[in-house]
């Protein structure tokens, strides 16, 4: 039992064109701002309609262009955390969960009292949504879609509204909750750090295609793909000429580079991470490079570098990231004069 | 002074009050009913719509007094078919002061109503919906509350609006002591047969009468809406 989803849908230059099945547990879609994954979340839910396509959730047909069947989001049992929570600015909390449940007021209360306890927001029943923090209206309307009973809960960038101290905590806390829903998850994030953190399989999407998807784990090792490498976090890549099958010319980096993968010819670029890359201090290896520093910038656990090939300056620059417990304090100034493009880290990219 | 209350008939104003609750009532259930309507309606047909309904607002009342008598008149087939079927009658009559400060009043209504609506955040009505709400309940417990320091400015404007009634009123209803004769009519022939200090004294009752019912409106629900964020 899971989740087929098959649908188009035409904007105005711009064509959503997915296609996957949610494996049981968290499914993570991740994409850039605009990529249609919020857009896939709402033909779901039933609050967009696909110009065509199938969707099935757990066998029950939810739209089936062919057929002419379109039920509408209210029929659909498909939970829905709105990236800004949606909670009704007129209601208390405890009148925000009790509004999703049928039956007399009386009947629902204590219901409503046991689910505020679960997501530990007793003491708040009697506030209003503009009197709660981020983080709690959140657990506000986690605990209402849950209270709902939805077939799947679908969670919209559920951290992009929070500060980065309170995205920690709350994501722990979340992972507690939703880990009693015995239903499917389906996240979208734009953060890879958020689908890896929930997500075991994962889609990617760019540009409203689906363009890989698998086990989260496999597609952070091997993106494939150079739009998937990018949106894995990969910061160097460049296409490539073939020189042989084990040796390709990176066309931007101005380098010659030996791999350890047999380059197929469909391979079209190659991309190493920014903490992959190994400085040396002399040119006595192979797959090594000549540098100088072009740019840098600090962040609190990790420094950025931006290297120059020395021997071209027409090349592009080269990132490299090293935390900083790797090295001592001033150390930046004592920047290597070499960088290695270790052979067993090299991403080979269609 | 004294004088001069034994002589007021005050019939005018319980006329007049009668009337702008009525007509208030009738646009406040209206105006919203239409609002809703045209939300579902396409572009082209919304701004179709939405012209003729907002109408009886740019136009002179006199202007909808006419299409009135147009419409009610005995000489006129739906009037006299309203009449002969079912004894109703709209010229000349307390009826007619209610619809024409209904038609006159209504715009306002409908106007706030809308902009009030369509203010209202889209996704709390997907949220409805994916929480499987109907949308009857959506639109009474969800849209209506948030939408409801817009409903009530227009429900004061309207209500304004229909209390002040003077152009459509006089056309339609007239001018009869004791049945169509409201305060703004009165201030006028009042003023007509040269009666200054009677005329006087209804400007002095309407003034206060209306202040006091916008500053309980506004009272009311500005207390209904502190835990909304608003700007101001």
């Amino acid at each position: 039992m899971a989740l087929q989803v098959n649908i188009r849908k035409k904007f105005s230059g711009f064509e959503l064109n997915v296609e996957f099945e949610t494996e049981a547990g968290c499914m993570g879609i991740l994409g850039a701002s605009g990529c249609g994954k919020s857009m896939t979340l709402k033909c779901v839910a039933g609050i967009e309609t696909p110009d065509q396509g199938r969707i099935v959730l757990n066998g029950k047909v939810l739209f089936d262009s062919e057929k002419g069947i379109n039920l509408p989001a209210r029929e659909r049992r498909t939970g829905y955390l709105f990236q800004n929570y949606a909670l009704f600015p007129t209601m208390t909390v405890e009148e925000n969960l009790s509004i999703v449940l049928p039956g007399k007021k009386r009947d629902k209360l204590p219901l409503v009292a046991e689910q505020l306890r679960r997501f530990q927001l007793e003491g708040l029943e009697k506030r209003y949504p503009s009197q709660l923090s981020g983080g709690q209206q959140q657990r506000v309307a986690l605990a209402r879609m849950l209270l709902y009973k939805p077939d799947i809960i679908m969670l919209d960038e559920p951290f992009s509204a929070l500060d980065g101290f309170l995205k920690d905590t709350l994501q722990m806390e979340m992972l507690e909750l939703i880990r009693d829903y015995s239903g499917d998850v389906l996240m979208v994030s734009h953060s890879r750090d958020e689908i890896y953190k929930f997500c075991d399989h994962m889609m990617l999407l760019s540009e409203g295609k689906t363009i890989l998807k698998g086990c989260t784990k496999d597609i952070f090792r091997r993106p494939e793909r150079m739009e998937a490498a990018k949106l894995t976090g990969c910061k160097n890549i460049s296409s490539i000429e073939k020189i042989s099958d084990y040796e390709l010319y990176a066309c931007e980096w101005k380098i010659k580079l030996k791999t350890e993968e047999k380059i197929g010819d469909s391979v079209r670029y190659v991309g190493i991470r920014g903490h992959n890359l190994i400085p040396v201090q002399e040119r006595s290896e192979e797959n090594v490079m000549g540098i100088e520093l072009a740019g840098f910038a600090d962040t609190p656990f990790q420094r950025q570098y931006l290297f120059q090939n020395t021997d071209d300056k027409t090349s592009s620059k080269i990132w490299w990231v090293q935390d900083k417990m790797d090295f001592e304090e001033g150390m930046h100034q004592n920047i290597p004069s070499f960088i290695r493009f270790p052979k067993e880290d090299l991403l080979l990219l269609l | 002074m004294l004088d001069l209350m034994k002589t007021i008939d005050w019939s005018p104003l319980f006329i007049s009050l009668k009337t702008g609750i009525l007509a208030t009532v009738l646009t406040f259930f209206l105006g919203i009913g239409a609002a809703r309507l045209i939300m579902k309606l396409n572009n082209t047909a919304k701004s179709i719509v939405d012209g003729i309904l907002t109408l009886p607002l740019v136009l002179p009342p006199t202007v909808a007094g006419f299409f009135l008598l147009l419409i009610f008149s005995l000489r006129r087939p739906f009037g006299k078919f309203l009449f002969e079927e079912f004894n109703i009658k709209m010229v000349q009559t307390w009826p007619g002061c209610v619809i024409a400060a209904f038609v006159i009043a209504f715009p306002l209504m409908y106007r706030n109503a809308r902009a009030a609506f369509e203010q209202v955040d889209v996704d709390m009505i997907h949220a409805g919906r994916t929480l499987g709400l109907s949308e009857r309940k959506i639109f009474w417990k969800i849209i209506v509350p948030i939408a409801a320091p817009g409903l009530a400015s227009g429900t004061v404007l309207a209500f304004a609006r229909a209390i002040g009634e003077y152009g459509a009123t006089a056309m339609l209803a007239g001018n009869i002591l004791g049945k169509t004769r409201t305060v703004s009519v009165a201030i006028a022939s009042e003023v007509a047969a040269g009666n200054w200090d009677k005329a006087g004294f209804w400007v002095f009752v309407i003034v206060i009468l209306s202040f006091f019912i916008v500053a309980v409106i506004n009272y009311i629900s500005g207390k209904n809406m502190k835990h909304v964020n608003r700007w101001i």
